[in-house]
């Protein structure tokens, strides 16, 4: 991880749809520490268990989010793409990962920091508010879209 | 006769066949049948072999034979107290547990057992008892819930916590429902979906997780189901502060020999016919993370 | 000379190495041992020095096995072939029950276990550690298999202490050889020096010494045994591996997740030769063999391996689905787990899986590039 990161890093990151319209200075706050990575089909970002130390918002590609017991492959439940955010774990206690995050297709991200990001939001409150009040929405669609997806499994 | 043929091939069967052949199993009779639900069913078993009987543990189980088709393993779900009946709740999902639904009155079955490890209840004598059980999760609980109410006074509070896919899955179902009716026990039943006519709770287990009772410092969970069910509430379990030591979940694999020989049912570095099934979160934590283990 | 007790050395000429089979037959012994068959040397029954890989040698790497003819006579100039003695305790097939219909009932008759007691003639330091894991496997717990006891009960073991290092093996890092220390019911070396070809033999128990009695044997030179000494020596300094065992227990079960897995997944074709060729391997399934009328059925057992996907099927599918599951399975199985189920590692160093892999994989390899490998996550974990 850089310690400081570069122009063109901080400005994808301020022309991604999930930053667009937050405050820029804010935004270099929260990305002081972030990387842009590239993943070949079938690597791994994330395993479930581990740390959550960054997240990720997605340039390109498609990564595949698997749940499931130690009993099976792991079951892709969701996937996230282009213009998407990956990762909330590491906003909510104990900071790891709840699922493991496969590329399905060649894909590339920026990798930011948590430990810095989460500095930034309880540094400015104000920010962190704007940031939480995206970040909702997305998860309550997902939460949504499981229960949809529960549903069909039920048979109803 | 069967008995005379036995002893002289060295088979023993007044001590649980302990000088037989490990591999060999001994002929038990089906006394009655009982449809649970669709398609799962108890059978209460007597052995055949004057003199025999299983003394078992909650949470044992034993290699179950139906000749000329093969062996399953099946948690054992009656009472420990009472040995001379066997009784085992069987989903019918395979060629063999196919075979064990269909059997009748009469019929004989091989037993081989009990295996493993059981539910470790003398380690929660004097704290707080919860027992989450999901779907076929609640027959390898039952022998010990039954020792719980028989030793009532031993034990904290007690939180029951039972889940099934839709209400048709619950098992024990009229039992269950004279549980509800008991002051010394807490128990709440949930299903995962269900349709108008269930005016019961609706959600996974671990729902119910936060709002139970009792102290996590001093309480022991035992938690039996589908994996991901048992993983989850096992986190839901930690959150709360209970100790990882203190969680146990009955694991289950593949068996073939149960004696720990095979290598089929092999978890990490645990045998679950030996070393389980039932076994601390806190060993299979590391374990539950990954995948196809 | 005086009756021979265990720690005794004699030497025993070539030319009188049949009387060794005389006695061995005599005291009712069926003597297996090393043979020539199929371009392989394998173990199988023998009845005289001529049957033994006279003059033969073997070549072996990964995913490589040729014979060779030497330039001497040596009865032993060959390292391990395919198989172990693991098939003559542990059968392939083993019917271990018959089950007749009485009534609705039925009875069982347990198959008693017969045969001539058998005299393994030629078992190498890392065979005998092999054998070793498996009586902890079989006999080491709380239940004993009958049949793997019977039998092992009934053999004499005759070692041959290694004079040549193989192309795959790695006794040494494994601490199970080249030279054999205990175990064996009678310690043969063998010399050849110019015209001489001779067997220095060491006592190892009471059964060596009563199988030695009638053998015409010498006393032993003054430097024989150093000579012994000399020729492992030289076996273990030209080892065709290693094999760091550092840590190795927790190296391999942290790291689960390692993209190393990914990487040896791509080549194994998940054949099952290394289960089958290992001499410590365990795995079984059980079969049940009605007849048309299932009026009488067999129970047998046979040997299964983790790589086969059936091995681990629970309600209709396989629990290690992938490729990769099932070689990680059996990896951190042999050189982790064996340590917390038996007290030991699972590997006796013996190379055969190397050999036998028909691509060639070598876990000393898989575990050095999971060790110097360490991805990301492993680092910041370190970090923590």
């Amino acid at each position: 991880m850089t310690a400081t990161v570069s122009e063109a890093i901080a400005d994808r990151v301020l022309r991604h749809p999930f930053f667009v319209d937050i405050d820029p200075t804010l935004v270099h706050a929260m990305v002081s520490k972030a990387e842009e990575r590239s993943y070949d089909v079938g690597e791994m970002l994330v395993h479930e268990g581990k740390p959550a130390e960054e997240f990720f918002l997605v340039l390109e590609g498609k990564i595949a989010l698997e749940v499931g017991g130690s009993d099976r492959p792991g079951i892709t439940v969701e996937t996230i793409e282009k213009g998407e955010i990956l990762g909330w774990s590491w906003l909510v206690a104990p900071y790891r990962w709840r699922f493991d995050a496969r590329a399905s297709k060649p894909t590339k991200v920026i990798a930011i920091n948590a430990a810095a990001a989460r500095y930034a939001l309880a540094a400015h409150p104000a920010f962190g508010y704007h940031f939480l009040m995206k970040l909702l929405p997305v998860i309550a669609d997902r939460l949504e879209n499981t229960r949809v997806q529960l549903l069909d499994i039920h048979g109803h | 006769m069967a008995t005379d043929a036995l002893r002289s091939q060295g088979h023993s069967h007044g001590t649980l066949g302990v000088t037989a052949h490990p591999y060999a199993p001994r002929p038990f009779v089906v006394r009655a049948r009982t449809q649970e639900t669709p398609d799962t069913v108890t059978l209460r078993l007597a052995p055949q072999l004057p003199g025999d009987r299983l003394s078992f543990k909650g949470g044992q189980f034993n290699m179950v034979y139906v000749f000329g088709v093969g062996e399953s393993a099946i948690s054992i779900s009656g009472d420990t107290a009472h040995p001379e009946e066997l009784v085992h709740t069987v989903r019918a999902v395979g060629k063999i547990t196919n075979a064990l639904a269909a059997l009748t009155p009469g019929a004989v079955v091989g037993i081989r057992g009990p295996y493993g490890q059981g539910w470790p209840l003398d380690s929660a004598r004097g704290r707080d008892v919860v027992v989450v059980a999901g779907g076929l999760g609640l027959p390898p609980l039952r022998p010990t819930l039954y020792e719980i109410f028989r030793h009532r006074e031993s034990f904290g509070r007690v939180e029951v916590i039972y889940g099934a896919r839709t209400p048709k899955d619950l098992v024990f179902a009229e039992e269950a429902r004279t549980w509800l009716q008991r002051s010394d026990i807490r128990l709440q039943i949930t299903v995962d979906a269900a349709e108008r006519d269930w005016n019961g709770d609706v959600g996974v287990v671990t729902v119910r997780i936060p709002d139970a009772r009792f102290d996590p410092a001093n309480t022991t969970a035992f938690v039996c189901g589908p994996e991901i069910m048992m993983k989850f509430t096992a986190q839901a379990l930690v959150q709360r502060g209970v100790p990882a030591e203190a969680i146990w979940l009955s694991m289950e694999r593949n068996m073939k020999c149960a004696l720990g020989f095979c290598g089929h049912c092999q978890y990490g570095p645990s045998f679950v016919c030996r070393d389980g099934p039932c076994l601390p979160y806190k060993t299979l934590a590391p374990l539950l993370a990954v995948k196809e283990v | 000379m005086d009756p021979l007790k265990v720690g005794d050395r004699r030497v025993l000429e070539r030319h009188d190495f049949p009387s060794l089979f005389r006695a061995l037959h005599e005291k009712g012994y069926q003597v297996v041992g090393p043979t020539v068959r199929d371009g392989a040397i394998v173990y199988d029954r023998l009845s005289g020095v001529e049957e033994l890989p006279i003059g033969w040698t073997d070549r072996q790497g990964p995913g490589k096995y040729r014979l060779e003819r030497r330039q001497d006579e040596a009865l032993f100039g060959y390292v391990v072939g395919p198989f172990s003695w693991k098939k003559f305790l542990y059968p392939s097939h083993e019917r271990l029950w018959t089950a007749t219909r009485d009534g609705t009932s039925f009875v069982v008759a347990p198959e008693p276990v017969d045969g001539p007691p058998l005299a393994f003639l030629g078992m190498r330091a890392c065979e005998l550690a092999g054998v070793d894991v498996q009586d902890r496997v079989f006999m080491g717990g709380p239940v004993v298999d009958p049949g793997y006891a019977a039998r092992r009960r009934r053999i004499l073991r005759i070692a041959v202490q290694c004079g040549q290092a193989g192309g795959s093996c790695f006794c040494v890092s494994m601490g199970t050889g080249p030279g054999v220390r205990q175990g064996a019911d009678l310690i043969v070396t063998e010399v050849l020096e110019g015209k001489r070809h001779y067997f220095l033999i060491e006592v190892g128990s009471p059964e060596g010494a009563a199988v030695l009695a009638d053998v015409p044997l010498k006393a032993a030179a003054a430097d024989d045994p150093a000579k012994a000494e000399a020729i492992v020596e030289r076996a273990a300094g030209a080892m065709g591996r290693k094999l760091d065992t550092e840590g190795i227990h927790d190296l391999l079960l942290k790291n689960l997740d390692h993209p190393r897995w990914e990487v040896v997944a791509r080549r194994c074709l998940s054949c099952t030769n290394c289960t089958m060729v290992c001499p410590t391997c365990f795995c079984s399934t059980q079969e049940e063999v009605p007849d048309l009328a299932v009026e009488k059925v067999e129970r047998w057992r046979r040997w299964d391996s983790c790589f086969n996907l059936g091995l681990t099927e629970m309600h209709g599918q396989a629990v290690r689905k992938s490729g990769l599951s099932r070689y990680r399975q059996w990896l951190t199985h042999k050189l982790a787990s064996w340590h917390d189920q038996f007290g030991t590692s699972g590997c006796v160093g013996c190379g055969r899986c190397i050999t036998w892999c028909p691509v060639g994989i070598d876990l000393t390899e898989e575990v050095a590039a999971i060790r110097t490998v360490t991805p990301a996550l492993a680092t910041s974990e370190g970090k923590k």
